[in-house]
């Protein structure tokens, strides 16, 4: 049955409902690709036994003719939500081990919609990294090999294993979140679909905090279709997070007509970078013509705080993360490391449970909050945000929705540029800006790289317009006809 | 601006993490690589500009005080590296 894990989630929607196959038969050809792919190292906890009953769960509900949203589809969730009495890491040796007592709002929803928890999946230690590579529990690889070549590439992050396992076929659609980029770059370079949706539209409750003014849960999946009918189910106002929005969660499958005709796309001159491979400048310039052959019209916008929204964001996320990490004392939950005294107990269990990057931007954040430097770094760093969201502001007097590449390049070798954090930080240079002002972005497959990698287009909304991002991402996917396919050599 | 050595020791005891004295050096270069770049933050006239507190035009709702959750302390404690009675253990922190 390895054919089922071709499918998309709108696919095996219809042949679970037309009884083509059962939800059994569709988990037991996920479990034999997850088995398969170990060397891919993207997942940190396979769930079958869970599956396997979920699933049963699911073919009763099928049977009955009661199948809910996402009934039968098995799921991929980044180990950054917890999960109840499953273990939830962040990627991090601080919290090996740990198994929440409770269930993250976002996934509650999607077992509540019918949807089958396949495992948890391997990511960037507690969100922080571009590449997978700063996760405890080692790198996560990219299915796609440069061709002719054997070296592992990265994956993207934070969200790499879910970026892999979905890219892999080992399952439909997988949970992310992305705080500076960290599901729609990953997306990109694995040549997968990956949504950020407005913030407050998915409940941060029950999802491992980073920078909590950024952080925000969306759908990795294969097509537009499968984003939104994902992000359909993880979407909603939730009372136990005081920033989730208090509106009606629209149909965003119906959003995607294929219909942009008058749609004003703007195309900030700010994202032509120096250095950027003529690729990426290539398919940017593709972009524009497909909007412009289905009717779409294109409008040149700037954008001019850009630049600094990256360095304004190595100012505000590490500030956040410094506050939300101090909860990692060696005391209530994960490791510990004994001491002369208390605060010798959690120096030390800080210093043993955090890795290298964790650390950097733990005493970055400390710096900036500290007597003396909060007015030059952090209040700073938050007025520049202001007048990033008001270039957007200035922008949707003019456009609809915004293009740009989502990446200034294809994946890296492992290994390439873990050295210098600042050559990682500008991985995120597209997407940060979405983050810093809070609005919906998708990252839509759209070519390969002069060396056959995937790259991604990026579509900017509105806050709350996800319709219009999804409406013009779909438009883009049609339009490329992405097919190609990594060599599978991870079985 | 930048930090020293001693800048970098005393962060990192605020932050509550312990460093060698071999990882100071290090330290010290990334953390000044990182604030010389975002030094440039320096360029941008924010004269008059009201620092971002909400992304979103939202207001924070407000709930009853009332008790709404809780009664499971043995779910609470579970995951501690060390408990007694329902209690978090630490070493002694009053004489």
């Amino acid at each position: 049955m390895a054919e089922l894990t071709g499918l998309t989630i709108a696919d095996m929607r219809d042949g679970l409902r037309g009884k083509k196959f059962s939800a059994k038969e569709l988990v037991e050809a996920h479990i034999g690709a997850i088995e398969n792919a170990r060397m891919l190292n993207a997942f940190l906890v396979e769930t079958p036994d869970k599956a396997l009953a979920m699933a049963e769960e699911s073919d009763k509900h099928l049977a009955k003719g009661e199948a809910r949203p996402l009934e039968g589809i098995p799921l991929g969730i980044k180990d950054l939500f917890c999960t109840k009495g499953i273990q939830a890491t962040a990627g991090s040796h601080i919290l090996e081990g740990f198994e929440p007592p409770y269930e993250s709002t976002v996934t509650h929803s999607l077992w509540h919609d019918g949807a089958i928890m396949m495992g948890k999946l391997n990511m960037d230690e507690f969100a922080m990294g571009s590449s997978n590579e700063t996760s405890y529990f080692g790198p996560v690889k990219n299915p796609w090999r440069r061709p002719g070549s054997n070296a592992d590439l990265v994956p993207g992050g934070s969200s790499g294993g879910s970026a892999a396992a979905v890219a892999a076929k080992l399952v439909p659609g997988a949970t992310g979140t992305d705080t500076g980029g960290s599901i729609r770059q990953p997306a990109a370079v694995t040549g997968i679909v990956g949504m950020k949706p407005t913030y407050g539209r998915c409940s941060r409750w029950g999802i491992v905090a980073f920078a909590s003014s950024l952080d925000q849960a969306g759908p990795m999946a294969r097509t537009v279709r499968d984003a939104a009918i994902m992000l359909g189910s993880m979407a909603g106002h939730d009372a136990k997070d005081s920033t989730s929005l208090k509106v009606d969660v629209p149909d965003f499958e119906a959003a995607l007509t294929g219909d942009v005709k008058g749609l004003r796309i703007g195309v900030p001159k700010e994202y032509r970078v120096d250095g950027m491979p003529g690729a990426i400048d290539k398919l940017w310039q593709q972009g524009i013509e497909w909007l412009k052959a289905a009717g779409a019209e294109i409008v040149e916008i700037s954008l001019p705080h850009t630049k600094y929204a990256l360095p304004a964001y190595y100012i505000v996320a590490p500030a956040e993360a410094s506050s939300n990490l101090a909860r990692y004392d060696g005391v209530r939950y994960g490791k510990r490391e004994d001491g002369e005294d208390i605060t010798d107990l959690y120096k030390r269990t800080r210093a043993a449970g955090f890795g290298a990057e964790v650390q950097r931007r733990v005493l970055i954040g400390t710096y900036v909050l500290s007597a003396g430097y909060y007015d030059a770094y952090y209040l700073k760093a938050q007025k520049v945000r202001t007048l990033i969201k008001q270039d957007f502001e200035k922008a949707w007097e003019k456009v609809d929705a915004i293009l740009t590449p989502t990446t200034p390049g294809p994946a890296f070798a492992i290994g390439e540029k873990s050295d210098d954090p600042l050559e990682m930080y500008l991985n995120d240079i597209f997407t940060v800006t979405a983050n810093m002002s809070g609005l919906p972005g998708i990252s839509v497959p759209a070519g390969l790289s002069d060396e056959g990698l995937p790259l991604g287009l990026q579509v900017i909304g509105k806050a709350l317009d996800e319709e219009t991002v999804f409406r013009v991402g779909g438009v883009l996917e049609d339009a490329a006809g992405f097919s190609a396919q990594p060599d599978v050599w991870w079985r | 601006m930048s930090v020293d050595q001693e800048t970098v020791r005393r962060i990192a005891h605020l932050a509550r993490i312990a460093i060698e004295d071999n990882q100071v050096e290090p330290l010290m270069e990334d953390l000044n690589g990182i604030l010389a770049w975002v030094e440039q933050l320096g360029e941008v006239d924010t004269d008059g500009v009201a620092p971002m507190t909400s992304v979103v035009d939202a207001k924070l709702p407000l709930r009853e005080d009332e008790v709404t959750d809780g009664g499971y302390a043995h779910d609470i404690v579970k995951n501690a590296p060390q408990t007694e009675d329902h209690f978090f253990m630490v070493p002694k922190v009053v004489e």
